[in-house]
């Protein structure tokens, strides 16, 4: 039989106020498998750590229960020691007599009866735990990062300049994300493209980086350390190794589309590259506005281009490849204006959102930064902005607030004010939040020296009438009903997580919120981390946030990967559950309740087999198996059957 | 009056954690019950909730987390299932269902789990001793 030391703190009078401690090593002393029983002020502290130490070496223990508090606390600590005095960590155990016991209650007699059946039924699981050993996990030192707007770009920068290798996978046909379509950022007023395009560079000349735009991630297998993922490459009838992007295809094909980067105000060419910036420089055909594809005859871009790069047979291709760790950076779409009834529904020309306003302020947007009512053209002498349209609204849409707008509708207004000094801002807003270096001082700004026009009240209506938008609001300040006949009406609509999340979410196995932004590991101690061990989150894919904070979370996030990839080997929980293939009858029942996949039927065998890398520990499949094969480590039926009995004695 | 015994199975992550908070917080509840905790809520058998019953148990908790919140993704319901049909057996066996209960406690409602104690408690003792051999 093992031989037990108990040993029982007072943690001062937390715990001995309470529980007769005397009497709990008398009542215990002669509990069979103690071999050992002692009691010590502050168990936690280095003496008392060091007299666990000596008695387990004196008394040649083969295990250790300690009565403390809770082992969220204190089980690292005590584990730790008892390895140091030679016996395996996972033959320690903590009875939680504090936060479970002595704080709790008030009667000392009971809480006293009440400890001793705490630390019995840990004594009784400590009889039977066995000794166990991390498990070894080898790692492939390769991240994907998925997404590459500003938050995927920082990533994958910091990972590779760490010397690791990076795989940065872009759907659409160039890197930049929602960053590259700002015009100026707050509150500096940076030039978006200016500060962005240097970085989009380095990432293609990135001896570390592959990059794979216009590709999707199709499948995610495996675990930390050791992915395999499927990664689609769209069709792009473009040889990119012959393609020099000398851009002559674009200029002579003969089909337009509305611009999806210049969020429909100007047009595109059926092959075309999304910006001029755009990285990697070469374009793609967009099969759907394709003369060729859709009537057969045309191919004018096969017949110019010089390097003989178009290829209308290319099919998509699936390439698979195994990495270490993967960073989802998908970032944020814009809620439709078509779900805002109230704001004209997406049907009125000059009612636009957020992001049309950046292109039209850009200089390389399709008004050549010039401000214009897309109605007809025409200067707009009064602009209303509205801020929280979606957000902040539980009843009819989103409950978050996006974040982001009120600083950038102050800078909307400020800019236009900027063009149009004769024109006139209004700003429809419930709070002004400026919680950010500079931003407070930037509203000041705005507000006093721009003259913008700060309206405190929800705009409860908006509708088109004599070529003008009228808004219905209130000043709830003043309480008066405000009318505006409006130029041009700005939506600083909500931020929602980017659309098609929810696919990726199910291939990756992460979670998201009731609103689809991932869920972080733990809210403060763990943000950057998903629940899934070696998939990590950044950007706005995990909430809305400003270009610094997305930075911020995109280099904590590379850092985490960083930290993987140092080690040599990873060590998993060894608190896994195994399958005793004698009493496995192969009924297939634990692999259907297991949520990692970890199980999987060996029909050779008619015996199930575990990947332990990949399992958990939950024991979900220990209390499906029928047959009792399936036992958790130092969880089994034998162990919890005791400590119940033991519990209820 | 009858003093019930009561055992509780609670998942490390979530009701175990919220315990604690009622312990830190220096909530105080009624003494009958006393906790086991294990990794997962899924990890508990029905038939360590039966084996609670025939050794003495006049109740049965079991805690874990939300729904959504599960460390382990999907754990907790596996258990919602299980619960679920443990308690139209226990039933069918003469054993008045309420004797089991199934409560999602964060490791944020130390309050939640004080009143879930008491109110389980307090039943239990309305309900009586359960007499095993009879069954």
């Amino acid at each position: 039989m093992k031989k037990i030391g108990v040993f029982v703190c007072h943690c001062g009078i937390n715990i001995a106020s309470m529980v007769d401690i005397p009497a709990v090593v008398v009542e215990l002393k002669n509990y069979p498998g103690v071999a050992h029983i002692e009691d010590y002020k502050y168990m936690c502290s280095q003496p008392g750590q060091d007299l666990i130490k000596k008695r387990i070496k004196e008394k040649e223990l083969d295990g250790v229960v300690i009565a403390a508090c809770s082992p969220n606390l204190h089980e690292e600590t005590f584990r730790k020691a008892s390895k140091s005095a030679g016996i395996n960590p996972y033959m320690c155990e903590i009875a939680n007599i504090r936060e479970q016991c002595s704080w709790v209650h008030t009667d000392k007699k009971i809480a006293t009866q009440k400890a001793i059946k705490i630390i019995r039924s840990i004594i009784e699981k400590t009889k039977y735990d066995e000794e166990l050993k991390p498990i070894e996990i080898p790692i492939t030192k390769k991240a994907l990062v998925i997404g590459g707007g500003i938050a995927g770009i920082q990533t994958a920068l910091n990972i590779a300049n760490s010397g690791f290798k990076v795989i940065l996978v872009e759907k659409s046909p160039s890197i930049g994300g929602k960053m590259a379509q700002l015009s100026e950022t707050f509150p500096t007023l940076d030039c978006s493209q200016c500060i962005l395009t240097p970085k989009m560079v380095e990432v293609a000349q990135h001896k570390k980086i592959q990059l794979m735009t216009y590709s999707e991630v199709e499948d995610v297998s495996g675990f930390v350390g050791n992915f395999k993922v499927k990664i689609k490459k769209k069709a792009s009838y473009v040889d990119f190794d012959k393609c020099t992007g000398c851009g002559i295809c674009t200029e002579k094909c003969p089909s337009k589309t509305p611009s999806e980067f210049n969020e429909q105000l100007g047009k595109r060419k059926a092959i075309y590259t999304p910006f001029p910036q755009a990285v990697p420089n070469k374009p793609v055909i967009d099969k759907d506005n394709c003369i060729y594809f859709k009537t057969g005859k045309c191919k004018i871009c096969e017949k110019v281009c010089p390097f003989d790069a178009i290829d209308f047979q290319q099919k998509e291709e699936i390439v698979t490849l195994e990495v270490g760790t993967i960073t989802v950076a998908t970032g944020y779409d814009l809620y439709e204006k078509a779900n805002m009834e109230e704001y004209g529904g997406g049907k009125i020309k000059d009612v636009i959102d957020g992001l049309t306003f950046e292109r039209m302020l850009s200089a390389s947007g399709s008004t050549d930064g010039e401000i214009v009512r897309p109605s007809n053209g025409e200067t707009p002498k009064e602009v209303v902005f509205i801020k929280c349209v979606g957000s902040r609204d539980p009843e009819n849409h989103y409950p978050y607030c996006s974040k982001i707008c009120c600083m950038y509708s102050a800078k909307h207004a400020m800019l236009y004010k900027h063009r149009v000094p004769d024109g006139q801002a209004y700003i429809f807003y419930m709070d002004v939040r400026t919680a950010g270096k500079g931003y407070e001082e930037f509203y000041q700004r705005v507000a006093e020296e721009d003259k913008v026009i700060y309206l405190r009240g929800k705009v409860s209506k908006l509708y088109s009438e004599d070529g003008k938008v009228v808004v219905n609001g209130v000043d709830t300040l003043s309480g008066e009903n405000i009318e505006i006949n409006a130029d041009l009406v700005v939506l600083a609509t909500a931020i929602r997580p980017s659309v098609g999340i929810e696919k990726l979410v199910n291939i990756l196995k992460i979670q998201m919120d009731k609103n689809g932004f991932l869920t972080e590991a733990h809210p403060k101690l763990r943000p950057v981390e998903s629940l899934s061990a070696g998939i990590f989150l950044a950007g706005c894919a995990q909430a809305p946030k400003d270009i610094p904070d997305t930075v911020t979370q995109a280099s904590a996030a590379a850092s985490m990967v960083s930290t993987i990839f140092s080690r040599k080997k990873l060590y998993h929980d060894p608190l896994t559950a195994g399958v005793d293939e004698d009493l496995c009858s192969g009924c297939n029942i634990c692999v259907g309740v297991c949520p990692y996949d970890a199980r999987e039927l060996n029909s050779e065998k008619g015996v199930v087999e575990v990947n332990e890398g990949l399992c958990e520990g939950c024991g979900a499949c220990s209390s499906a198996c029928p047959s009792g094969a399936a036992q958790q480590n130092n969880f089994t039926d034998n162990q919890l059957n005791r400590m119940i009995r033991t519990i209820l004695s | 009056m009858f003093e019930p015994k009561i055992i509780a199975f609670y998942c490390k992550w979530c009701t175990s954690a919220g315990a604690d908070l009622a312990g830190t917080s220096r909530q105080k509840y009624a003494p009958n019950i006393i906790g086991l905790r294990v990794m997962c809520s899924s990890r508990v058998d029905p038939e360590h909730i039966l084996n609670a019953f025939k050794n003495g148990a006049d109740g049965v908790l079991i805690g874990g987390c939300h729904i959504g919140d599960c460390h382990y993704q999907s754990g907790n319901i596996q258990t919602l299932k299980r619960i679920k049909l443990l308690k139209m057996l226990i039933k069918d066996i003469g054993i008045n269902e309420k004797r089991l209960r199934l409560e999602w406690i964060s490791a944020a409602e130390g309050k939640k789990f004080v009143k879930v104690v008491n109110e389980f408690t307090d039943e239990i003792r309305k309900i009586g001793k359960l007499n095993y051999k009879k069954i």
